[in-house]
């Protein structure tokens, strides 16, 4: 009855509109089913048992990934009750701490994805480097992957402002700073002043909205943090995924 | 040796192809391909990375059971808290501004960093080790990776665990809450140490230090090209500059920390625009 069941439903006009297919129990299946779906497509249709081995990759890229997704899902979340605005950005990071329903599981876990992000790009990147996988064919993809650590970097820095507590404040007023030394284009840096570089208009000025950090710099990272930076990681992440397919393998995988 | 076909056993119709087939085991008919070791990513790859992402989360969840995010006073302008740390991510950058300025250690040893890492694929030029964890096949490349990555996390570990008030130096058993005496310590630029040992003036003493800084680059460069024939040749001009310039200047930060620890010299090379 059941094996009637299944029949019948897998052959039904609403099932085949959504999958195309049947049940992904033979060999046809499986294949349809990772080039007829779209989040699956990224995958080849079939992989070398030697690039299963877990003692190979050890997950490193795709742990990272789907730390990325939990911080996005966390994140919007987390938005629904934050204001980027310095008389209630504090206030509501209390109110998720103590009157809002899931909302310390909700911070927490955003945060300590985030530092795990930080940590798997920087073990899957050793691995990619330990293995030799950047040779060629897959130099450019590695450039890609660097881009993505010093975004990763950026994105969670970014977000270390937004609580706007003493520790978040400070920490990014340290790394502000930092930004008035670049030789050139900020007013502490070498011949930064000699080109007429003033705290009003360097380097430091652009990023954080004026000379201290307030609430053009709160809603400069807000904005950098949850659209701007997730948007070039999402497509930086496309192109590191299609590459790694069409580049072809650097060894004997 | 050759058997003279005499006769047909099969004889072939001109209204049909034909090809050649082999038995073999497995699920699927191969098409114009040789028998390989594949499987269906559906479902060995995509249990894998199900069971990847199960324990993830768990393991996230059953964490934040024991740790929470921080939530510290409000943000309060007039109120510095000593020391002042980075993320933990930023803190050997943040450690390096005790060895350099903050233009050095603050944007151009990041962005050399940055820069320096995306070079790898193309300044290695070394065919083996491609696809298998090796040492002895590549010791330079895992070398120099290793020596950039124990920098990163030692600097970390003394930035999150032994620097305290001021940034001093705070062992695990020292007093936080006592303020070192920064007199203790008098941080000397290279030259006055010249002028104070070789008794030559303080100009003297510069130019002997800007001629110590440029030759440090120019033997470290000279040194493989005259002596390493074999690892010049492999690499070409081009390559051998690039990767050099990001070498020597990596193990100058191993060297200005050595300096800086053991002899508190503050700068090498002083110069009216850049101390380095």
């Amino acid at each position: 009855m059941l094996e009637n069941l299944k029949e019948k439903l897998t052959k039904s006009q609403v099932f085949r509109s959504i999958f195309r297919h049947g049940f992904p129990d033979n060999d046809m299946n499986r294949a349809y089913v990772v080039f007829s779906n779209v989040f699956l497509h990224i995958h080849p249709v079939k992989v070398r048992r030697s690039a299963l081995r877990m003692r190979y990759t050890f997950c490193l890229g795709g742990i990272t990934l789907f730390l990325f997704i939990m911080l996005t899902v966390t994140g919007i979340w987390l938005m629904f009750y934050y204001t980027p605005y310095t008389g209630l950005a504090y206030n509501n990071i209390q109110d998720l701490q103590f009157v809002i329903f899931g909302g310390n599981l909700m911070r927490d876990l955003h945060r300590f994805a985030a530092h795990g992000m930080v940590l798997f790009v920087w073990l899957h990147m050793t691995r990619v480097f330990m293995t030799g996988a950047y040779k060629a064919p897959r130099e450019f993809n590695w450039v890609v992957g660097v881009l993505l650590l010093v975004m990763t970097l950026i994105l969670s820095w970014t977000g270390y402002l937004l609580p706007w507590d003493q520790l978040a404040y400070w920490a990014v007023t340290v790394g502000t700073k930092m930004a008035s030394y670049t030789p050139f284009i900020g007013q502490n840096g070498p011949w930064g002043a000699q080109l007429g570089f003033l705290p009003t208009n360097d380097i430091m000025f652009m990023l954080i909205g004026g000379t201290v950090v307030g609430q053009n710099a709160l809603i400069r990272f807000y904005v950098l943090h949850c659209v701007v930076l997730p948007l070039f990681v999402t497509v930086a992440l496309a192109v590191h995924f299609w590459r790694i397919r069409k580049d072809g393998f650097s060894g004997p995988l | 040796m050759e058997n003279k076909v005499t006769r047909e056993i099969f004889p072939r119709d001109a209204r049909k192809s034909y090809g050649l087939v082999e038995l073999m085991k497995g699920s699927a008919p191969i098409v114009k391909k040789e028998p390989e070791d594949t499987v269906y990513t559906w479902p060995h790859l995509i249990m894998i990375e199900l069971i990847c992402a199960l324990l993830v989360t768990a393991g996230l969840i059953i964490l934040v059971q024991f740790v929470h995010a921080p939530l510290r006073s409000l943000a309060d302008p007039s109120t510095t808290p000593n020391p002042m740390r980075a993320p933990w991510y930023f803190l050997g950058l943040q450690e390096l501004l005790v060895y350099f300025d903050p233009w050095y250690a603050g944007v151009v040893l990041p962005g050399m960093i940055i820069v320096g890492l995306m070079t790898f694929p193309y300044v290695d030029t070394n065919p083996k080790g491609v696809g298998y964890y090796t040492f002895s096949e590549r010791k330079f490349a895992v070398f120099n990776y290793s020596f950039g990555f124990a920098l990163w996390w030692v600097t970390i570990v003394i930035g999150t665990y032994l620097r305290g008030l001021d940034w001093q130096w705070y062992w695990p058993w020292s007093d936080h809450l006592v303020h070192m005496n920064p007199a203790l310590v008098t941080l000397v630029p290279l030259h006055i140490v010249f002028v104070n040992l070789l008794h030559v003036s303080k100009d003297v003493g510069k130019a002997l230090c800007d001629v110590l800084f440029f030759a440090y680059f120019a033997i470290g460069m000279a040194i493989p090209y005259f002596f390493m024939r074999k690892f010049y040749d492999a690499m070409g001009g081009a390559r051998y500059f690039v990767f050099m310039i990001f070498f020597l200047s990596m193990m100058g930060v191993g060297l200005k920390i050595v300096l800086r620890l053991l002899f508190n010299i503050k700068y090498i090379v002083v110069t009216p625009w850049i101390n380095v």
